[in-house]
């Protein structure tokens, strides 16, 4: 990973939205303090979120938000990456296609159909895909939203010139670490906890509710170093211990993450059982 | 050693003689309980210890060569407990004086309390934050809290944690490094000492204490952390009498009734709960409480109670071919049938009380002029644990397993001299698709025509 | 108590450029008292921090009867050691240590010394060598027999020349693959264990490299009748501790950084080439 600019003045930082609900850079924005800090170890050039200020590239360093879900998506993304060092995918939609990806297994045309009165100004793919199937990604950061201290620390190490690092483990272990009782075994709810990679510091079954996959599969995640996680065997689990019926298992990974592979595969498993 | 007062030693022979003689007194004195319900015994090797009144006038010919203080030693049911020392008696409505006598102490008191459908430790008050009347149901990945209606102050055996968080906790703080002028300076940020009585430990929660004890403290580094933490544990045991689906400490010699590492040990028996002491800081509250002394038909309830938690327990591991015939199996083909299963999700290693790998996370600050070390809870199972330099010794779930299980039942026994499971059960019910070692381990055990994978996967990989 | 968490910040010396993506550290401890006290053996590592980034298990390269200068050699391989490589002289990196079992260099006098390495994993017998050659005459012959895949994977090659001059030693190289200009053996390098002279009863054989040459070459350094015994082996495993206590080590019963990283090859040999030990 090449090292961030600093000699001259700040690195330029640029953050882009594709599509997507605002999420992740409302992420960014939550910094509050250290967004201050921030701010004087990078010149926020392009940030329309936050700022009228919108400078020109080339940046140093890219936030991108959003999956590509339209021609222009597609034709932009291709502008941001030739203007940029590095970059770097913040959340679901950037990193798998987000949740907008349940049309990947829909008629888009049917949809404008329903929802739209003049149903022809609707100029959208078939498909909402990830930023890595259109350009070339340095760090992927998952979540759905990201979390915004994972988000910074990946800013300040590629301000380090170090490699960014985050857990791929699975949530139970943060789960567990923070002394919750697992809600798949107290209370047999259908917990996506074990084949989701850490990072969100396991809210939902703090919460006493079951983890819906919003920081995507473990380790084997796309472009992960190791093996899928083993999404059969959770599957399996669910139907023949919990009781799900398959289209309530194919359900629980298609969901904010259900493009990403190795949900996307277990998922169209079950739906050939529906 | 104190002195055995109803105990006999007796050979293997001379059981029918003192079932004889047991109804006969039995009979003398007007019991009408009948059978063994008054009189237990537990088997050592060849060699019996007989609870039983006025066992005296038994022949020597059914006696034992030992005599019962050579054999109480070695018992984990009636001997151990009556052996521990003075037993005194409580009502369950006096409990409270335990609370009451620790918190002037300046303990900080903690029992399991329930919570999001088990029970978990947290710091209480009063014994009416005990799960009072409830009890746990559990089975290969699942787990169940049910309220019976009793007055029972520890009818819930255990919850997901062990007493493993205490000592070696889940984040521990080790060292903050701030940069300087010449570098960086660093200092350790060692844990403040806290007085924590944990009232409701099990046997087996014991025993994993005592090998985290092994690891953290009598190695060849003193893990300073770990005994701060440590030193301040005051650990009132209670002795099980009811054992669970997922319950194997009988087969592993380390319960039901604790035998050591407790400073005060409860038997529950109805609404009397029998109290003894394990340490010197128990003698002392002992005598602050000033009981009565059990009676020895009390007493003998408790032994009788607990014994009859061991004969009941459903599963058991076979150890007698470990470690050498797990080391053995390392082709066997059940392992691909277990990877099939595993999550690798690692909540068996979290909730394990002996699992003590951990590492060690550096989280600079923004400004990068402070960072922190501390150490995390870690697992075998997590891809980066077998990652060296642009490869993993373990890039499959089969060898994640693998490792697991051959380190804890196997090389840990190489290593510490002692087995590394305890068989308080955690890991079976705890498993979100329920994998029971104690059958992976029997299939394994088995001698298996096929091989596994592993060759194959082997010279795919080039290794 | 002592602390082994506890990191002593150390001063890069110097930076010496051994290959493209490899460089040797000299460090100096910058506290007086911890420097006085520090005591290695050939062999050991050091755990070597990196400020904001993380630790790595790294072994000590430089002489131990000159403990106030460490050298480590590093690859940047990873996160760790490729931010370590952007580091120059009079910067800080962080030591802790030494952990583990040297070379067993001591038990070796009076021995003839075979050295075998493998690919670039070489760094951590460099130091044995260097420290053989310091005290020369207190050993018999030294043969060092070092194999890589490609000649440009010969990253110590002045090295290896200036011993091959030294009297008493022999250096026999291999390359799996040869190009115009190599001009020693091709093939693999355990088809050497067959070629070079030994005397078994009084050869002692220490080797470094990957596991898959450990467990191939060993059985034919056996059957030249040099005993397991006489034998050891450096090998690599995932540290974090550096103690003990962390269990990432842990190679069938041994924990590498308390147990090794050197091993006594009849020790070790069930559990190598054991997939997923």
């Amino acid at each position: 990973m090449p090292k961030c600019d600093a000699e001259k003045n700040q690195p330029k930082l640029g953050v882009f939205k594709f599509t997507s609900c605002d999420g992740c850079q409302l992420s960014l924005l939550n910094l509050e303090d250290d967004l201050l800090a921030l701010g004087q170890a990078l010149d926020i050039a392009y940030f329309p979120e936050a700022s009228s200020k919108m400078n020109p590239g080339p940046y140093d360093l890219a936030l991108v938000e959003g999956a590509i879900t339209t021609e222009e998506d597609a034709h932009r993304i291709r502008s941001v990456r030739e203007q940029t060092k590095v970059l770097v995918t913040i959340g679901a939609c950037a990193t798998s296609g987000g949740i907008q990806a349940l049309r990947n297994w829909a008629d888009v045309d049917s949809f404008k159909q329903v929802v739209y009165p003049s149903p022809h100004y609707i100029h959208s793919l078939k498909t909402s895909t990830p930023i890595s199937e259109h350009v070339h990604v340095d760090f992927e950061l998952w979540g759905c939203p990201i979390d915004k201290g994972q988000l910074l620390r990946v800013i300040t190490d590629l301000l380090a010139g170090v490699q960014p690092q985050v857990p791929v483990e699975s949530v139970c272990l943060e789960c567990k670490r923070r002394g919750n009782v697992c809600v798949m075994v107290a209370k047999g709810l259908a917990c996506l906890g074990p084949v989701t990679r850490a990072g969100c510091g396991a809210i939902c079954p703090s919460m006493g509710r079951d983890c819906y996959g919003c920081f995507g599969p473990t380790e084997g995640a796309r472009k992960g170093p190791g093996f899928p996680p083993n999404t059969t065997s959770l599957a399996n689990y669910f139907h023949s211990g919990l009781q799900l019926i398959p289209v309530d298992v194919l359900r629980r990974f298609r969901g904010i993450n259900g493009y990403a592979s190795s949900f996307k595969q277990e998922s169209e498993r079950w739906d050939k059982k529906t | 050693m104190k002195e055995m007062k109803g105990f006999v030693a007796l050979r293997d022979s001379g059981l029918g003689e003192a079932v004889a003689s047991f109804n006969s007194l039995a009979s003398q004195r007007g019991v009408c309980r009948a059978g063994f319900s008054l009189m237990t015994y537990e088997r050592i090797g060849e060699d019996l210890i007989v609870c039983l009144p006025g066992g005296s006038h038994l022949a020597p010919s059914v006696r034992s060569p030992y005599d019962v203080e050579t054999l109480v030693p070695r018992m984990r049911g009636i001997g151990a407990m009556a052996a521990a020392g003075e037993i005194g008696v409580l009502s369950r409505s006096d409990v409270q004086r335990i609370f009451d006598t620790l918190s002037s102490k300046g303990y900080r008191i903690v029992g399991p309390t329930v919570r999001d459908g088990s029970v978990m430790w947290e710091t209480i008050q009063a014994v009416s934050g005990l799960p009072i009347g409830w009890r746990d149901h559990q089975e290969p990945g699942r787990y169940r809290l049910e309220q019976s209606g009793s007055k029972d102050l520890f009818g819930v055996v255990h919850g997901p944690q062990s007493l493993k968080p205490f000592a070696f906790t889940p984040r521990e703080p080790l060292v903050q490094i701030e940069r300087s002028k010449d570098g960086f300076t660093a200092r350790p940020t060692p844990p403040r000492q806290e007085k924590v009585a944990i009232i409701g430990a099990r046997a087996c929660d014991l025993a994993g204490l005592a090998i985290q004890d092994q690891i953290f403290l009598q190695g060849e580094y003193q893990d300073t952390y770990y005994a701060t933490r440590r030193e301040g544990l005051f650990i009132i045991a209670v002795n099980c009498t009811r054992a669970l689906q997922t319950c194997f400490c009988a087969s592993m010699d380390t319960g039901p009734c604790a035998k050591n590492g407790f400073d005060l040990a409860l038997t529950e028996v109805d609404d009397q709960l029998l109290v003894q002491a394990g340490s010197e800081a128990g003698s002392d509250l002992l005598s602050v409480l000033s009981l009565s002394p059990a009676s020895q038909e009390l007493t003998r309830e408790g032994a009788l109670r607990v014994d009859a938690c061991a004969q009941s327990q459903v599963r058991r591991l076979d150890r007698t071919r470990l470690p050498q015939a797990l080391y053995d199996a390392h082709e066997h083909p059940r392992w691909d049938d277990v990877a099939a299963r595993c999550l690798a999700c690692a909540n068996c290693t979290m909730v394990c009380p002996t699992c003590f790998c951990h590492k060690v996370e550096e989280t600079p600050d923004l400004t990068r002029q402070n960072s922190a070390h501390a150490r995390l809870w870690d697992s075998c199972f997590t891809q980066a644990h077998g990652y060296i330099h642009g490869k993993n010794i373990r890039p499959t779930i089969k060898d994640r397993y693998r490792m697991w299980l051959t380190h804890k039942l196997a090389s840990w026994i190489d290593q510490f001299g002692t087995s590394g499971c305890v068989g308080c059960g955690r890991c079976i019910t705890w498993c979100p698709v329920g994998i029971d070692l104690t059958e992976e381990l029997s299939v394994l055990l088995k001698p298996s025509e096929q091989r596994s994978t592993s060759s194959r996967q082997q010279e795919a990989s080039g290794r | 108590m002592i602390n082994p968490y506890l990191i002593h910040p150390a001063t890069i010396m110097e930076k010496i450029r051994e290959a493209d993506s490899i460089h040797t550290y000299r460090l100096r401890l910058n506290d007086e008292e911890t420097r006085r006290n520090f005591r290695f053996t050939a062999g050991q590592f050091n755990m070597v921090y990196l400020f904001g980034v993380g630790e790595v298990a790294i072994s000590i390269v430089s002489d131990p009867e000159e403990p106030e200068r460490l050298d480590h050699t590093i690859r940047s391989v990873g996160r760790v050691t490729s931010a370590i490589a952007q580091l120059q002289a009079g910067e800080t990196l962080g030591i802790r240590g030494p952990f583990g079992q040297g070379w067993p260099l001591h038990a070796a006098r009076g021995h003839d010394v075979v050295i075998v390495t493998g690919g670039l994993g070489c760094a951590p017998v460099m130091g044995a060598i260097e420290y053989i050659f310091r005290r020369r005459l207190h050993y018999g012959s030294v043969k060092i027999i070092h194999g890589v895949k490609s000649p440009r994977d010969l990253v110590f090659h002045e090295r290896f020349e200036a011993w091959s001059k030294r009297p008493d030693t022999e250096v026999l190289l291999a390359s799996d693959r040869p190009d115009k200009t190599w001009r020693y053996h091709v093939g693999v390098v355990t088809e050497l264990f067959e070629r070079v002279s030994i005397d078994p009863p009084k050869t002692m054989v220490l080797m470094c490299g990957p596991e898959i040459m450990m467990r191939l070459g060993v059985p034919i350094l056996m059957r030249r009748g040099i005993p397991a015994t006489a034998i050891y082996v450096s090998l690599e495993r995932h540290m974090e501790c550096g103690v003990g206590l962390c269990g990432h080590c842990q190679m069938g019963p041994y924990f590498l950084c308390k147990e090794g990283p050197v091993m006594r090859y009849d020790l070790i040999e069930p559990w190598l080439g054991r997939v997923g030990v």
